[in-house]
This record gives C-alpha cells, sequence and structure tokens, in this order.
C-alpha cells in the first residue's frame, strides 16, 4: 500500500477544507466582485488591492498577523470566545477562514472580469423588461458570469488544495484536524520517507495538471449579447 | 396628418394623452436641457445628429439616466418629478424599450427572451397579444431558435416584440435600425410602418436619418446640442426655413400622396396630392393606397416659365413664400407653396439674383427625383 492511513487522511481533509473554503468564497467573493465591478466609489482601489495582497505577500505574513488576530489576545479570537466558540488557530474553523483570505483573489478576479465583461446594457435590458435588481442579478447576470464562476470555483479550489505557509503558520500539524496533504509531504520529506513524498507531491502534479487543463480547455467564453 | 395632429394637441390642453416631459442633465462637456409636449399617441421622432442628445433623452424617459431636474408625465400619470422627489425606477415605468442593437439575452431562446418581459408585466397568457405580435412582426418560425442563430434583422424584430409584449403604455426606440446594414433595413422598416398603423400607445423614435423620419414619424423634435431647436407636426416641421444650418444641408420636405394611376405602357405611376403629382416608377401599390415621398430641396428647381422639351416630367407650379441661407454662402433655400402643399428648393444665389426670385412671384418648380418611402 504506497498511501499510509495518515496520508489518505491529509488527502481527505484537503479536500473538506478546499471544498468547504471554495463554497465560502464563491459567497463572501461574488457580491465583493460585483461592488468592484460595478463602483464608481474612491474606495475600489483600496478595497481592490486588499483583496489582492496575498498574492504577493509571503503566506507567513497572513499566517502571522491571522494568528494574532484569531488568538486568545486578539480581535477575531475576543469574538469567538464571546460566542463560547474558543479561538480558531490550530482548529480546522481556522484554517478555513485563513485559506478563504489567502484564496479570495483567485476567486474574486476572475468574478469581476465576468462581470466588467457583461456591461450595463443586460441590466438595462432587463431593466425595461420590469426586472427589479435583484431579479436582473439572478435572472441575467448569473447565467452570464457563469464562464467566470466555473473559472473561480476551480481557481479558488485548486489554490487551496495547494496552500502551505498559511496552514503551518495557522494550523499547526495535527492529523485528522490540520494535516493537509502540502503539509503531510513536508513531514515525510523531514523524516526522509521519500517514496511517500513522492507519491503524495506526483499525486499533486497529476492532480493540478488535469485541473489546470479543464481550465484551459473549457476557457470559452461566449460574447456578452447577441 | 397635420389636421389628424390638432385634435390631439387640442387635448393636450385638457392634460390628457399628451406626454410632458422636462429634463436637465449636466455632464462634463454635454448638456441635455429640454422641455417637450408631445401627442400622447402616434409616432414622435426625436432627430438630431449624434452628440444633440437624443439618446440621453429617451433614457430619461426610460429611467436609465437619472436627470439632475427632471419631470415627466404620460398621458395623466407622473412617471418622475425632482421637485416632488418622485423617480419611478426604470423597471416600475410600463414602457418598451428597444435598443439600437437587439441585445437579445444569448441565453435564453427567442420564446424565453419573449416570455421575459411578459411574466413580469403579467401577461404571459395574453395569447391574442402573442398572436398579434408572432403575425406583426413574422418571427413565429424562430422561437425555438438561440439569439445566435439569428440575422441582425431578425434580432431587431424579436426586440421589437418583446418589447410589445410587456403591454407597455409608451414604446421607446433608440434607432433601431441604425445598427443594420441597407437591405436589413429595408426589411424591418415594413413592419415599423404597420407597427405606426396598429399601435394605440405612443412611440418615441430616435433617430438620426431623415429618411427614416420622414417614413414614420407624425410628430418631430429637432435637437441640436441638447437643445431643442424645433417640434411640431412632421410635414410643417420638415418644411421650416428658420432651422440651423446643421439640418438645412439635408433639407426637403415630406409629401403625403395617393396612388393615382398606373401606366403599365411606361412602367410609371401617378401619385396625387394636394396641389400637383408627381410621376415615378411603377409601384406595387394599389390605386388609392397612401404613399410618402419625400423631395430634397436640392432635387428642386425653379423656371420662370413652363418648360417644354425637358426630361424632367413634374413640373408644378408653385408660388415664392420665403427666402433664407441655405447651408453654404453660394446657395439660398426657398420656401414654395404648391397650392397648400410646403415645397423647398435649394438653389445658387446667382440664380435667384438672375431670375428675380422673390417672395410673391409664381413660378414653375421642377422635381428632379423624388424619395419614395413605402
Amino acid at each position: 500500500m504506497p498511501l499510509t492511513g495518515l496520508d489518505l487522511s491529509a488527502i481527505w481533509l484537503t479536500l473538506e477544507l478546499a471544498s468547504l473554503t471554495t463554497a465560502l468564497l464563491l459567497l463572501i467573493g461574488t457580491p465583493i466582485s460585483w461592488w468592484l465591478a460595478r463602483t464608481r466609489s474612491r474606495l475600489k482601489g483600496p478595497v481592490g488591492a486588499v483583496v489582492a495582497l496575498p498574492l504577493v505577500l509571503p503566506p507567513t505574513v497572513i499566517g502571522f498577523y491571522l494568528l494574532v488576530t484569531m488568538g486568545p489576545n486578539g480581535p477575531i479570537g475576543h469574538f469567538t470566545q464571546s460566542l463560547g466558540l474558543g479561538v480558531l488557530p490550530f482548529t480546522f474553523a481556522g484554517l478555513v477562514v485563513g485559506s478563504v483570505f489567502y484564496s479570495m483573489p483567485f476567486v474574486v478576479q476572475p468574478l469581476q472580469n465576468a462581470f466588467e465583461a457583461i456591461g450595463d446594457r443586460p441590466l438595462e435590458v432587463a431593466a425595461t423588461l420590469r426586472a427589479s435588481p435583484w431579479d436582473r442579478f439572478f435572472t441575467v447576470v448569473l447565467p452570464l458570469a457563469r464562464p467566470g464562476f466555473v473559472t473561480a470555483a476551480i481557481l479558488g479550489f485548486a489554490h487551496t488544495v495547494g496552500e502551505f505557509g498559511v496552514v503551518l503558520m495557522i494550523g499547526g500539524n495535527i492529523p485528522d484536524k490540520t494535516r493537509t496533504v502540502s503539509v503531510q509531504i513536508f513531514d515525510h520529506v523531514e523524516a526522509m520517507e521519500y517514496a511517500q513524498a513522492h507519491w503524495l507531491a506526483g499525486g499533486m502534479v497529476v492532480f493540478s495538471f488535469f485541473v489546470l487543463l479543464a481550465l484551459y480547455s473549457s476557457r470559452r467564453f461566449k460574447p456578452a449579447l447577441g | 396628418m397635420n389636421a389628424a395632429l390638432e385634435p390631439a394637441l387640442a387635448q393636450q390642453a385638457g392634460g390628457e394623452r399628451a406626454i410632458r416631459a422636462r429634463f436637465r442633465v449636466d455632464y462634463a462637456g454635454f448638456a441635455l436641457d429640454v422641455d417637450l409636449t408631445l401627442p400622447g399617441h402616434g409616432v414622435t421622432a426625436l432627430f438630431g445628429h449624434s452628440g444633440s442628445g437624443k439618446t440621453t433623452c429617451l433614457r430619461c424617459v426610460a429611467g436609465l439616466e437619472r436627470a439632475q431636474e427632471g419631470r415627466l408625465e404620460i398621458n395623466g400619470e407622473l412617471w418622475q418629478d425632482t421637485a416632488a422627489g418622485v423617480f419611478l425606477p426604470t423597471h416600475k415605468r410600463p414602457l418598451g424599450y428597444v435598443f439600437q442593437e437587439a441585445s437579445l439575452f444569448p441565453h435564453l431562446s427567442v420564446r424565453r427572451n419573449l416570455e421575459y418581459g411578459m411574466r413580469r408585466a403579467g401577461a404571459l397568457e395574453d395569447r391574442r397579444a402573442w398572436d398579434q405580435a408572432m403575425e406583426l412582426l413574422g418571427i413565429a418560425h424562430l422561437l425555438d431558435r438561440m439569439p445566435d442563430r439569428l440575422s441582425g434583422g431578425e434580432r431587431q424584430r424579436v426586440g421589437i416584440a418583446r418589447a410589445l409584449l410587456t403591454r407597455p403604455r409608451l414604446l421607446l426606440m433608440d434607432e433601431p435600425l441604425a445598427a443594420l446594414d441597407l437591405k436589413r433595413k429595408s426589411e424591418i422598416l415594413p413592419y415599423l410602418e404597420r407597427l405606426h398603423d396598429e399601435l394605440d400607445i405612443p412611440l418615441l423614435y430616435v433617430s438620426h436619418s431623415p429618411d427614416e423620419v420622414a417614413r414614420l414619424a407624425d410628430h418631430v423634435v429637432l435637437l441640436d446640442q441638447g437643445k431643442v431647436v424645433a417640434q411640431g407636426p412632421l410635414v410643417d416641421t420638415l418644411a421650416r426655413l428658420d432651422l440651423p444650418t446643421a439640418f438645412t444641408e439635408d433639407a426637403g420636405v415630406v409629401i403625403e400622396s395617393v396612388v393615382a394611376e398606373h401606366d403599365d405602357g411606361y412602367h410609371l405611376t401617378r401619385l396625387d396630392f394636394p396641389g400637383g403629382n408627381v410621376m415615378v416608377a411603377r409601384r406595387p401599390e394599389a390605386l388609392g393606397r397612401k404613399l410618402r415621398f419625400r423631395v430634397h430641396a436640392r432635387d428642386v428647381s425653379l423656371a420662370v416659365a413652363r418648360l417644354e422639351g425637358s426630361t424632367i416630367t413634374n413640373l408644378l407650379p408653385v408660388l415664392v413664400t420665403d427666402l433664407a441661407e441655405a447651408d453654404t454662402p453660394a446657395h439660398v433655400l426657398v420656401r414654395l407653396d404648391a397650392e397648400g402643399t410646403p415645397l423647398l428648393a435649394r438653389i445658387t444665389r446667382r440664380s435667384a439674383d438672375q431670375l428675380r426670385v422673390g417672395v410673391g412671384r409664381r413660378m414653375w418648380a421642377q422635381i428632379k427625383t423624388v424619395a419614395l418611402l413605402g
């Protein structure tokens, strides 16, 4: 058996983390992207920059600040403690929160592009056909932005699967709770278990390749309006 | 047409069946300031060059553009009044809007595109309106296609049907033919003309094409640089001499005529109108049908006596009623009266002096060509 029980549980945990993170990101990222795509506010620049920060910052920096703010003396820590949830670092929930921050730009940017590509016209058309703003969003924007949602979901999922630094900083290395595949590979290498590391690392290469293949071959955006 | 409009205009004083629109919009480099009172039925063309503000004006009526100051009343209903804080958002205004490009939803079939507006307007069960729209616009065979499988003209027809099927109380069209080539244009114009004849709601039609306006409109508003230059019944307004030069370069009049005689030997048709007749190449229309045609001022020349031995066969006795500057200093515009039918002629200043063309003089107008609009 090339994969041990610990390896399998790391794989399972990684998929769980990535799925949950992706779902949350689509929920949170959609209104942010919509706002960024439509607003003429001066805050557009600053908000866009904050969302994009994880693209350039070392994951350890993000992990460090999340650790501090989510810790017992940080603002998020105070909040979660007052809710009776304890503190988030070194828990699965903490990993999800960290991953949401870390993968946010990979979801927001494709969505923002998709929303911008739709333009004003289809929304104006829908308004003249008596569709209210929410109605317009669900019946016109969502269907027309579908390729953007597919791209956003794939990138968000894949990027979360690939994260390492943030996980190590705020998740520690607790089997079944916070030990993801990337950390498990690190452990194998530290323990000189290269064969084990190969199986997981090779699996990641194959997985990533097929994800990107799917992405690039399905990327056929239709024109916004016919 | 004029006579038909007068009672309607008189009725406006009573506050019924009229569109009253006042908008003031200020953008960097562009200002719109209009105050319009339009008949509450028939086709009103908003006519002007690009940048004249005609589309902005239409968007204000639709609520797509929010004028800093505005008041809009459609046949007695208040849709907007900034002074009173009233602004009906677009989706609550019972209007139909046809955009320049048909703008069908690409993810919905033709049928679902049509049903999109019907459902929201509560008109989904209206089979009669459905059948009427199918018949009027000839789109029944397209229902199951996706928009990207339609020609430009078909798309625009579906766009018009989609707007009509929401049971609008006002129909707005923003240059619905501008994105189409000549062939598609002539494919759609007859549908618009039928609309004109059968529609009992007011239609505001934005255009920069004099031919379209001449063919479809009953009433016309001329816009230039965000201001109303002239408004009134089509025939009277187009024959005015006091319009800015932007409009005189393409000056001409529209004449409403009746198909009076077909000459099959020479393949000609005689069109009668009060004040005379013209012969044109054989028309398919039956005798008695109404036909509008346009006479460009540049196609009308003047003679002191009836010219014999000319290839121009369309000669009318006219009375000179006015002279005005034309678009170039070399030309003058002459307003003529052919026993009640106004005509415009654009002639050189030199000819005007040599022939002593002056107000009150009786002359012969030679019409080189007429543009048929039917």
